[in-house]
């Protein structure tokens, strides 16, 4: 590359963000990712509203994993208002956020990064040269959606999650009629796996800071604590203490960092590096098979762990699937009280952090909201500081083409970043 | 022949209804056998310049640029269709149109002044003439494929604008505010979603809009007494399509004259 590169409007990503990189005297002099999407004040809004409307808005900041704002703001609000829930209820929670791994890995998979991998510039030029490997992957998307839709009442946006459970229990027979389609997903799963270590990566590895939830009995998905693989395991109440955001020019977006202001990953890589042991056996298969090494330091690697929890939540499903029998009230009432409460889950694209603070009349009078991309976004500009050497030689085009590729492989949801007010800006 | 153009354009939205199109997962391939998709950020990274054909737009005005790049989109396209009710009322980030977003910023952000939003949350037809509005948060994929259709066959798309309420009755659902006593906007709501929150037991919090020429004062006389808690049956107007017109004053209309209730657990 002989000159600077401007990337005004970022393809294939969830949300809008630019990229300028400036050359002086031949080297990279300055490296400019601009989130340029509209903020949106989820949070100034929140304040006021009852807790059940919670779950129906926070939905809103993202189209794609709009059921992971859900559980992490069930979940928050439960523990403010010390409401537990049933373990029908979890069991059918965790149903529900297997279908939207499986649909949103499936998208982000097949048509937002393989198209870099494979040389073409979307799904839709690739489905011309091979239309079975497209196919395949609305297949499977559609599977992911249809099961979202039997739980939830649609995919985007579900309505049936409630703080205390779900409004109602979805029909028995619906759901076990799925089981058939989950199976085949589950095998076309495993081909995915298979296909995915025949793809070329760039070659490219960073001493990454991992973080995850983490669980004894199971792949943290749901709930857990927060690990980081730097050895550090705190609880969902600590978390602000050890990573904190702050508002960055030229972003509507908020930026994170640990506390000793490192930068760390969130995501589907941070997850297999540090929970490879809990994985469905069937899925631990499927990564022995293509002599998968951990830890996977590549970013564009996270194709493969998507590809492998694929096979986990598909399996895991299979059998939620078939176990799933509704029984009890499908949600417990709530006693009004003052209190506060965080939740945490693991939306497709990394730790997803809620706080509410709510008043007596059951009113929000505190949000918070540390979505994915937000903490991803300070490694994000890392790594294209980390690549730039090796791109500057590059043709143009072919330069500005493993840029975009690097931040695609980080699955970033842009609208899910933007929507962020800082609330306390001096801490302890 | 040349294949007609489609355009999908993303304003300050969720990405949901752009979502709905890649969801169209039996239909997909056969569709852009028969339109040129020729900007679609989300999907691919090849685009083609304007003009277009069908112009779909997702998301509100929120920023001095998306006041520009309605304007520049509109030359370009020969059908506009606002997409979602982001575009056709505000979204709800509409919202913020009542507060003082100055105050708001200076109070909570670290540098207000990197910020560039507008005091408002608009939707595209205050800004430019819309062709056709698809309501819904997210809209439905098969009023979409409706639409687009009807364009290609130059014919007028059929878009019922009856309310959620008589769907309930021709699916047999109960009635949540009769048999649960549970406020419900599907009365004043437009159809379009499958009934999903009486079908699942809950009351309508009006995704799909207002119905049109519903009476409003009637509505909302008939749900207050049903609140389970204080300001519940403004909650639901206030919720996704809080800023289009009809509930929108019917919200104030509530804020006007305080109704008592007995207040609720749930």
């Amino acid at each position: 590359m002989n000159q600077d590169i401007h990337i005004p409007a970022l393809a294939r990503v969830e949300g809008e963000g630019a990229l300028t990189i400036r050359l002086k005297d031949g080297a990279i002099n300055e490296i400019l990712l601009n989130i340029y999407e509209p903020p949106r004040f989820f949070e100034g809004f929140l304040h006021g509203r009852y807790f059940q409307d919670v779950p129906d808005i926070t939905a809103r900041i993202c189209g794609i994993c709009p059921v992971a704002y859900q559980m992490s703001s069930v979940q928050a609000l439960e523990a403010a208002l010390q409401v537990t829930i049933s373990p029908e209820v979890r069991l059918l929670r965790q149903l529900l956020y297997c279908a939207e791994y499986i649909e949103s890995h499936a998208l982000h998979i097949y048509l937002l990064q393989a198209p870099d991998l494979v040389g073409y510039e979307s799904a839709i030029s690739l489905a011309v040269d091979f239309p079975d490997l497209v196919k395949q992957a609305l297949r499977m998307k559609k599977i992911g959606n249809d099961l979202l839709k039997t739980i939830g009442g649609r995919s985007v946006h579900p309505v049936n999650t409630c703080v205390g459970g779900f409004y109602r229990w979805p029909a028995q027979d619906a759901i076990h009629a799925l089981v058939p389609e989950l199976e085949w997903t589950r095998q076309a799963s495993i081909d995915t796996v298979k296909w995915a270590a025949t793809l070329n990566y760039p070659d490219f590895e960073q001493d990454y800071e991992f973080v995850a939830l983490n669980r004894i009995d199971e792949y943290a998905i749901y709930e857990g604590d927060i690990l980081s693989s730097k050895g550090k395991r705190i609880s969902p109440l600590e978390f602000e203490h050890h990573y904190l955001e702050t508002h960055v020019e030229r972003s509507n977006a908020l930026h994170s960092h640990t506390v000793d202001n490192g930068t760390y990953f969130v995501g589907p890589l941070a997850r297999l590096n540090l929970n490879y042991k809990k994985l469905r056996p069937i899925a631990r298969e499927a990564a022995r098979g293509i002599g998968l090494k951990l830890p996977l330091r590549n970013p564009y690697k996270g194709l493969i762990a998507r590809a492998i929890e694929l096979v986990h939540t598909s399996d895991l499903a299979i059998d939620l699937a078939n176990a799933y029998q509704p029984q009890g009230p499908s949600y417990n009432e709530i006693k009004l009280r003052p209190g506060e409460g965080c939740g945490v889950s693991e939306a497709p694209r990394g730790l997803l952090y809620h706080r509410y603070v709510v008043d007596e009349q059951g009113l929000i009078r505190f949000a918070r909201i540390t979505p994915p991309t937000a903490q991803n976004f300070a490694q994000m500009e890392a790594d294209l500081w980390a690549l730039a050497p090796t791109v500057v030689n590059q043709p143009q085009e072919e330069a500005s083409l493993s840029f975009e590729h690097l931040l695609r492989s980080y699955d970033p949801c842009i609208s899910c970043a933007t929507h962020f007010l800082k609330l306390n800006i001096e801490r302890e | 022949m040349s294949k007609p153009t489609v355009a999908v354009f993303k304003f300050s939205s969720c990405d949901g209804c752009q979502l709905t199109i890649l969801n169209l997962e039996d239909e997909l391939l056969d569709l852009v056998g028969i339109v040129e998709i020729a900007y679609f950020l989300e999907a691919r990274r090849h685009t083609l310049p304007g003009p277009y054909d069908i112009a779909l737009v997702e998301g509100s005005v929120t920023t001095p640029h998306e006041v520009e790049r309605i304007q520049e989109i509109r030359k370009q396209a020969k059908t506009l269709i606002a997409l979602g009710t982001c575009a056709t009322a505000g979204g709800i980030q509409a919202l913020r149109n009542s507060a003082n977003l100055d105050d708001l910023a200076l109070a909570v952000y670290e540098h207000p002044e990197y910020l560039h939003a507008l005091p408002k949350s608009t939707p595209i037809a205050e800004h430019v003439k819309v062709d056709y509005e698809l309501w819904g948060c997210p809209v439905n994929k098969y009023q979409l494929v409706e639409v687009i259709q009807a364009l290609l066959q130059k014919r007028r798309p059929n878009l019922p604008t009856h309310s959620i309420c008589l769907d309930c009755k021709r699916r047999g659902i109960v009635c949540v505010i009769v048999a649960q006593g549970v406020p419900c906007l599907g009365p004043a709501t437009r159809t379009g979603c499958g009934v999903l929150c009486p079908a699942n037991g809950r009351g309508c919090y009006g995704c799909f809009g207002p119905a049109p020429n519903e009476d409003m004062k009637t509505v909302i006389a008939a749900l207050n007494p049903f609140e389970r808690y204080p300001g519940e049956v403004r909650g639901l107007l206030t919720n996704i399509s809080n800023n289009a017109p009809a509930f929108r004053q019917a919200a104030e209309m509530l804020e006007a004259t305080p109704t008592q209730t007995t207040g609720g657990q749930k």
